[in-house]
């Protein structure tokens, strides 16, 4: 007797040589430039059940360019194992061609050839018509948002996430989970969650105060014949990594013995299939399914992670759908007897040049942005430099940052954050008021300065490193290494806590820090109350407007080992 | 005195014997586990500790333990210049062993706790709750 397992690993086998994951046959067809909307969304249908995910979409509305990351180190069981592939390495290990579309869609290699060649990606008009196409072929999938969704962007702050609502609302969005979304402040949240024609799920929202859920943790769907439970997960550090003065009548976590009694909750109400909608990140996903049993599906999301076919963890498959709108996921179920029988999937690039844009989303948009337009497309300067910052380390957004960082607010030393958000710019791109918005947009954006001592420096690095590096995901907080100016250090990412950061010294000089001493340290993204100081965005437009033209020198200041 | 919902979660659950007693007489956690068992082999299962992997708030922590069939629970936070907590005593009318409480934690550390069963065996679990500056929410 075939086990299910069995059967679920022989079913992707089988896809893969049918090509109907996508990448096998696409990869051909692209190598003979023959890419087409046709070509990217098609798809034969499989089973009775689909599911459509987006995730960390950030309230780009528009195509942009989306380096994927040069860093993504995997420690303890994660090391070698997707997402901590990049590459080459990437390639080889999913069968790409280097100089293909989807090289250039899912890593960095080449980024500024292939972009030229294949042009932007993403744009929620163009995710409007592959979400309309899948459902012309399955009128009851389902839509599911990872969150993230209505931060990112300038127009997402100045409408308070309003564009972003809208435009998921018009894009029929069956449920959402959230992270970002908390930091426009409860009385925000609640005013749109109150407005959303759809469930906003978190079931380890908890009322900080009594400890009991807050939130509906999961909505029951009947489609198609089947009953579909979709459980959300919110970003589990949310008052850890975002400041929780915003939000402080909830509180978050893992909760995995609540994602237990979720499931099995849902399992004794009779559903068919079980899906988790996760802001988890990918690694915290792989641990708790690994734990928490009865999961057919996890749609996971937070870490940015695009992988071309799903991660099959005992009998449960995980979905890793990219961000920025660059790609949608449809997983097609085959869902028989209450249990999930095989699976289809297709982790579906957004080439903005060649998905043709929905009409009336399109026209959405333009009405969104229509009352900012003036403020967004002005431009401010140019860069000759690639700008981008995804990955572990520094990236060249975060170098131009912390320069104007120094630079504007006098300090020796500038920390900027490791957020997996920000967008890319290529060399010869003029920079737009909205670019410098799109790499640091956020409701507490103030660019403070003190005084740290040697210690202190010490101590924050090594705290942010845990967050990436401690071995159990469990203890991982999902976000890329604090970025710095005018300093430099080596980090030794196998050590534990305390021992990863040496070397700590001032780039200008090559002067060694001194524990003892104080430095001036200018920053932005506090999660403390009242931080004072100027926006970020306006700390690096006066910068940028000074400098005229962008030119980064190659930055050596962070040494890695223990990959 | 207005007895508060958390008042009475207490109540409810068991009597709580002792909770910080003055630093001068502060023992180290294998002391005191030492004292709780008697000397008996520690176990483990048949005891769950629920604690959050990573604080939101290291001063007020919240933890809770359940071990069904226990006569009592100790509960200590292993790196607090003080270690003890709390330690639970259950009768033969409580309904259920369990406790929660929050708990402040100086810095990273592990909680643990014990319960003694009815037949006096020892059984042990613990959690590392991290205790964090804060990092960058991707």
């Amino acid at each position: 007797m075939i086990t299910r397992r069995e059967f679920l690993q022989a079913s992707m086998a089988a896809s893969a040589i049918l090509g109907g994951s996508g990448f096998g046959n696409w990869s051909k067809l692209a190598a003979q430039q023959a890419l087409t909307q046709d070509q990217l969304l098609q798809f034969d249908d499989f089973g009775n059940v689909t599911l459509i995910h987006v995730t960390d979409i950030h309230a780009q509305l528009k195509p942009i360019w989306f380096r994927e990351p040069e860093w993504n180190i995997g420690v303890g069981e994660a090391k070698g194992k997707p997402p901590h592939v990049v590459g080459r390495a990437f390639q080889d290990m999913f069968g790409i061609a280097p100089g293909s579309p989807e090289a250039y869609a899912l890593t960095h290699e080449d980024f500024e050839a292939l972009g030229r060649a294949y042009g932007r990606m993403g744009g929620m008009d163009r995710v409007a018509t592959v979400v309309k196409a899948i459902r012309a072929a399955r009128p009851d999938a389902l839509l599911l948002d990872g969150g993230d969704t209505w931060h990112g962007s300038m127009t997402s702050f100045l409408t308070k996430g309003q564009d972003m609502v809208n435009v998921m609302n018009l894009l029929g969005v069956d449920a959402m989970t959230s992270h970002w979304e908390w930091t426009f402040g409860t009385e925000r949240v609640t005013e749109i969650v109150e407005s959303l024609p759809f469930p906003f799920l978190g079931a380890n929202i908890f009322d900080a105060e009594w400890d009991e859920p807050a939130f509906e943790p999961y909505s029951i769907f009947e489609k198609a014949g089947t009953r579909i439970a979709v459980i959300g997960q919110a970003f589990p550090y949310m008052p850890i990594a975002n400041p929780k003065w915003m939000f402080p009548e909830y509180s978050f976590g893992i909760r995995e013995e609540r994602m237990q009694q979720m499931v099995d909750e849902v399992r004794g109400e009779g559903v068919d299939l079980v899906v988790c909608l996760s802001h988890n990140g990918f690694d915290v996903d792989r641990k708790m399914v690994s734990r928490v049993s009865g999961i057919d599906v996890i749609l996971t999301g937070h870490t940015h992670d695009a992988v071309p076919e799903p991660v099959v963890i005992g009998d449960t498959i995980l979905i890793a759908s990219g961000s920025n709108g660059k790609f949608v996921s449809r997983v097609d179920l085959d869902v028989r007897d209450g249990r999930m029988m095989g699976f289809r999937h297709k982790l579906i690039p957004v080439f903005s040049d060649v998905i043709a844009p929905d009409p009336e989303m399109a026209a959405l948009i333009d009405a969104e942005r229509a009352p900012y337009r003036d403020q967004l497309e002005e431009v401010i300067g140019t860069t000759e430099s690639l700008l981008y910052r995804r990955g572990n380390f520094q990236g060249t957004w975060d170098d131009l940052i912390c320069d104007a960082v120094r630079s504007e607010r006098d300090a020796q030393i500038a920390m900027s954050p490791g957020v997996r958000w920000g967008t890319t710019l290529m060399p010869g791109d003029p920079i737009t008021r909205e670019d410098i918005h799109n790499v640091t947009s956020m409701t507490y954006g103030q660019c403070y300065r003190t005084e740290m001592t040697g210690e202190m420096l010490k101590t924050i690095l090594e705290d942010v490193a845990d967050n990436l590096f401690n071995p159990d995901p469990y203890y991982q907080q999902g976000g890329d290494m604090v970025r710095v100016g005018g300093l430099g250090f080596a980090i030794d990412v196998s050590k534990p806590i305390g021992a990863r950061i040496s070397g700590l010294h001032l780039t200008d000089t090559g002067e060694g820090i001194d524990a003892a001493k104080s430095y001036t340290v200018a920053g932005w993204a506090s999660v403390n109350e009242g931080t004072e100081g100027p926006q970020i965005w306006d700390v690096v437009e006066a910068h940028v407007r000074k400098l005229g033209t962008v030119r980064l020198a190659p930055n050596t200041s962070v040494d890695v080992s223990g990959t | 005195m207005k007895l508060s919902r958390r008042d009475a979660l207490w109540v409810g659950f068991g009597s709580l014997a002792a909770l910080v007693p003055s630093l001068a007489l502060a023992r180290t956690t294998d002391e005191m586990i030492a004292e709780f068992s008697g000397g008996s082999a520690v176990g483990e299962g048949g005891i769950t500790l629920t604690a959050p992997e990573i604080a939101e708030n290291g001063n007020t922590v919240p933890v809770s333990v359940e071990a069904p069939g226990a006569v009592a629970i100790m509960l200590l936070a292993a790196g607090n210049p003080e270690p003890a907590v709390a330690t639970f005593t259950f009768g033969p009318a409580a309904g259920r062993q369990m406790a929660a409480t929050r708990i402040r934690l100086a810095s990273t550390q592990d909680v643990i706790a014990l319960a003694k069963m009815a037949d006096g065996s020892i059984v042990r679990a613990q959690a590392t709750v991290k205790v964090t500056i804060g990092g960058c929410g991707g």
